[in-house]
């Protein structure tokens, strides 16, 4: 059964990974947690099972043509400075109003993406 | 002028990242709703922009023992082949389809963190605590 939820878990985060570019960890997570991890170890372990993953599905797209390297490139030390500037703000920050924020901010693009 | 939106994307999804709160939703957001890109251009980017964050992530985690790897490699075998079948689909499928799947995806996310309950103190401590230890974390995208 642990097995099943593994397996499965990471069967649908591959496709949501390669399908959407995103949304494997939102999958992986919780399937993680039921097959018996606890919750760090699951977050943890989730970016084990999702780097593999990452790499086939960029090495497809960059095969495919849809993307190229060069594009990517001018936001990597942004965002690395940007995982810098969160880590240390986590702890001083309310998560919730951060979530509901966030939240509202997806809502508003899945309005814009949907119609 | 256009640099400082593609700097405050770039720092916005890294800071979510960390958090685990789905920093390449937003990077992806951006891309598409406000730089004009291509959906699977955008994604192409944000798959490839989560290798390194991962790897650094990843480095961390290790060291620190909190990787099942047993789990891990049954759980990424099967995701290989979820990829192959997710990418073929996202070229097959047409753009006006793929936004639109993305946005559903986005809603479901919307409605989660919007309506979310407090959760236990305990665990959401113990959780955090972790996450401050290693920075890089995008792993929720």
């Amino acid at each position: 059964m642990k097995r099943t939820f593994r397996v499965l878990g990471g069967l649908l985060a591959g496709v949501a990974n390669g399908l959407l570019g995103a949304g494997g960890g939102m999958v992986i997570v919780p399937m993680l947690r039921k097959s018996g991890l606890p919750v760090v170890k699951s977050h943890a372990t989730s970016v084990a099972v999702i780097l593999p993953i990452c790499v086939l599905s960029a090495g497809l797209y960059l095969f495919r043509g849809s993307v190229t390297i060069g594009q990517a490139l001018p936001y990597l030390p942004w965002m690395l400075a940007g995982s810098v500037v969160g880590s240390w703000a986590l702890p001083r920050l309310n998560r919730m109003l951060l979530r509901r924020l966030f939240g509202a901010l997806m809502l508003w693009a899945a309005w814009r993406m949907l119609f | 002028m256009e640099w400082i939106w593609m700097a405050l994307a770039g720092l916005l999804s890294g800071i979510l990242g960390s958090m685990g709160m789905g920093g390449g939703g937003v990077l992806i957001i951006y891309l598409t709703l406000i730089a004009g890109l291509d959906q699977r251009a955008a994604q192409g980017i944000n798959l490839i922009l989560f290798i390194p964050c991962a790897v650094l992530a990843l480095f961390c985690y290790v060291r620190k023992g909190l990787i099942d790897f047993r789990t891990a490699l049954s759980a990424a075998a099967a995701g290989l082949v979820g990829a192959l079948g997710g990418v073929y689909l996202s070229g097959w499928l047409d753009v006006v389809w793929l936004r639109r799947i993305f946005g559903v995806m986005l809603l479901f996310i919307g409605v989660r963190e919007l309506f979310a309950k407090n959760p236990p103190p305990r665990e959401e401590k113990k959780k955090e605590e972790e996450k401050e230890k290693c920075g890089n974390h995008r792993a929720e995208k």
